[in-house]
């Protein structure tokens, strides 16, 4: 819990310092009509006592599954050193100091971090990070609006294979500011986007292509890349980071490459955690660099010409411009990104390889074995990373709830999405050819009890 | 201080304009408003063809601390932006009033010279912000 040392005297004097009342003063030039006095679902406050029993309690329910779900956040094997190392006291905090250039240390971990995430995704500039991937995505759109202003019609157009839970986080940040998001048509044998569909003269700002996609699989990205920039559209990539290791990154898509690449960055040694923190990631080609949001560390030189790390392009952060910035929601997600940047040292380029392909292998054995059961098949055809979408024979729901009775967490329910009876599943480096073979017998024998 | 120049109309917002003989209208920012945003480290242009309007957001000029709008102060097209900016935006600080100008423009109306400033109430304005 934190402990704030402030007593009722330190606060009287700092509001008399200052010439105010109550610390509700220093809210009043928010509308009283938009000031809500209860939350709804939201509990009253509880004490330091009650909230560490209440927690206890919860994190006992978790349990310790075996775990086939990936849908966007994917259980993988985080060496102990990677958080021994980030929860340090010299690195434990979510913040970039607001001293940035006295903690060169900080600023020297998050330029490492932006050049190994350039390196992944073959793109000039990264910035020091951002909320999660869905959130990136927001910031992208909005991003490519004040990149490619000559396009005004505030319209981005998505694969059908990007997240849909983004499309409503993106949605939700970005739609009360004029943009659209509209979906492309897809083949249905392949779920990928149907090239002989492709809408002509829409005028969009960017397209947004998820590679691989929500169900796992992989599009052409180059012809999209290239249809897009033909649209006079920027291309916003959604890309996985540990699929990086073995897939073109955004930067050689097509002829000149996607213009902005985001992600989530969870994969890169953060846990699955009930669902965060986690930090997403964004770069872009150094035309767009102005327009890039967060923070941005480089490298310089001091007054006596020994290296440096300072804070660049801050002049549009919301500190100076305020409601003009280029985000008003850009805090990184420094201890994450602290994590992620000493996964990625551990593992090395070729740690990175050998993690995508053992998903791989492992996803494929999961995927063979699934589909030797009768009343499961491949829902798309075509290559897949280490994720992929299954059509089951009947509802998905009781199978997963008579799986999760054995410990075992059976993958995520796409039947809302795929509008049909759907399971995507996901083995990542973790699962031991003896867990799928456990995975794949439990399932066989879930489906044979509810025949 | 240096002089301002003669031939030139001042806005509150620190910018200046050159009526030319072809009935078009060079814009910059002054002397006063470069050394306020201090070095000038780029200068983000509109495109030409494009319709402004008077008051609206025209270009940016963005220093080491600050990134500023450069408004509009008549409604009109834009008929040539200055690009060597692109490359030497600080020729904004050595040059305001010359080779820093920013976009010459086509007015929609007739130039309201009432609305503007003579370099002689400019001057004015700049000593009460001054006091």
């Amino acid at each position: 819990m934190p402990f704030i040392p402030h007593t009722e005297k330190d606060t009287r004097e700092m509001l008399d310092t200052i010439g105010v009342k109550s610390i509700a003063d220093l809210f009043d030039e928010i509308p009283p009509e938009l000031m809500i006095e209860h939350l709804e679902h939201v509990p009253e406050a509880q004490s330091e006592m009650e909230i560490s029993r209440l927690m206890r309690r919860r994190a006992k329910m978790d349990g310790s599954p075996m775990c086939f779900i990936g849908a966007g956040a994917y259980e993988h094997h985080i060496p102990t050193a990677v958080w021994d190392i980030a929860t340090r006291g010299e690195y434990y905090s979510a913040y970039t100091p607001y001293q940035a250039e006295a903690s060169q240390g900080t600023l020297q971990t998050i330029y490492e971090y932006q050049t190994m995430i350039t390196e992944l995704t073959g793109l000039d500039v990264s910035n020091a990070s951002l909320y999660d991937g869905a959130s990136a995505l927001a910031e992208a759109a909005l991003m490519a609006v004040r990149s490619n202003r000559r396009v005004k019609s505030g319209r981005v157009l998505l694969a059908p294979g990007v997240n849909p839970v983004y499309q409503q986080v993106a949605s939700a940040i970005a739609g009360a500011q004029g943009l659209s998001f509209e979906r492309l048509p897809a083949v249905s044998a392949t779920g990928n986007v149907d090239f002989d569909q492709l809408p002509k003269g829409r005028d969009p700002v960017a397209v947004v292509v998820q590679q691989p996609s929500f169900a796992g699989t992989l599009d052409d990205v180059d012809r999209l890349t290239d249809w897009a920039h033909a649209e006079g559209a920027l291309l916003i990539s959604i890309v996985n980071p540990i699929s990086l290791a073995i897939l073109k990154p955004p930067g050689q898509w097509g002829e000149n490459g996607a213009d902005i690449a985001i992600g989530e960055g969870q994969p890169l040694g953060v846990p699955l955690s009930s669902g965060g923190p986690y930090f997403g990631f964004m770069t872009c080609q150094q035309q767009h660099v102005r327009q890039m949001p967060g923070r941005i560390v480089g490298r310089t030189t001091d007054l006596d010409g020994k290296p440096g790390f300072a804070l660049t392009l801050q002049a549009r952060e919301q500190h100076i411009r305020r409601s003009k910035a280029t985000s008003n929601i850009c805090t990184n997600q420094g201890l994450m990104v602290t994590a992620a940047t000493i996964y990625m040292s551990l593992l090395g380029y070729e740690g990175l390889v050998n993690v995508a392909h053992a998903c791989h292998a492992n996803t494929v054995a999961l995927v063979n074995g699934l589909t030797a059961i009768k009343g499961v098949t491949r829902l798309y055809d075509g290559a897949f990373f280490h994720e992929a979408a299954l059509r089951l024979d009947r509802p998905v729901a009781p199978l997963l709830k008579a799986l999760a009775e054995r410990d075992i967490l059976g993958g995520f329910d796409l039947s809302a999405f795929a509008a049909t009876d759907a399971l995507l599943v996901c083995a990542t480096e973790t699962k031991t050819r003896a867990d799928i073979d456990a995975y794949v017998a439990a399932f066989a024998d879930v489906m044979a009890g509810s025949d | 201080m240096t002089e301002l120049p003669g031939d030139l109309l001042y806005t509150d917002e620190h910018e200046w304009l050159r009526q030319e003989e072809d009935g078009s209208v060079t814009i910059g920012i002054t002397d006063h408003a470069q050394a306020a945003l201090g070095d000038l480290v780029y200068v983000e242009l509109p495109d030409v063809g494009e319709e402004v309007d008077a008051g609206g957001e025209m270009a940016v000029v963005e220093s080491v601390k600050a990134a500023s709008d450069v408004y509009a102060p008549i409604a009109g097209e834009i008929l040539e932006v200055n690009e060597d900016l692109a490359d030497d935006p600080e020729t904004i600080n050595s040059d305001p009033y010359g080779d820093g100008w920013i976009v010459r423009m086509q007015p929609s109306d007739d130039l309201d010279e009432d609305a503007l400033m003579t370099p002689d109430a400019y001057q004015q304005f700049l000593d009460e912000l001054e006091d």
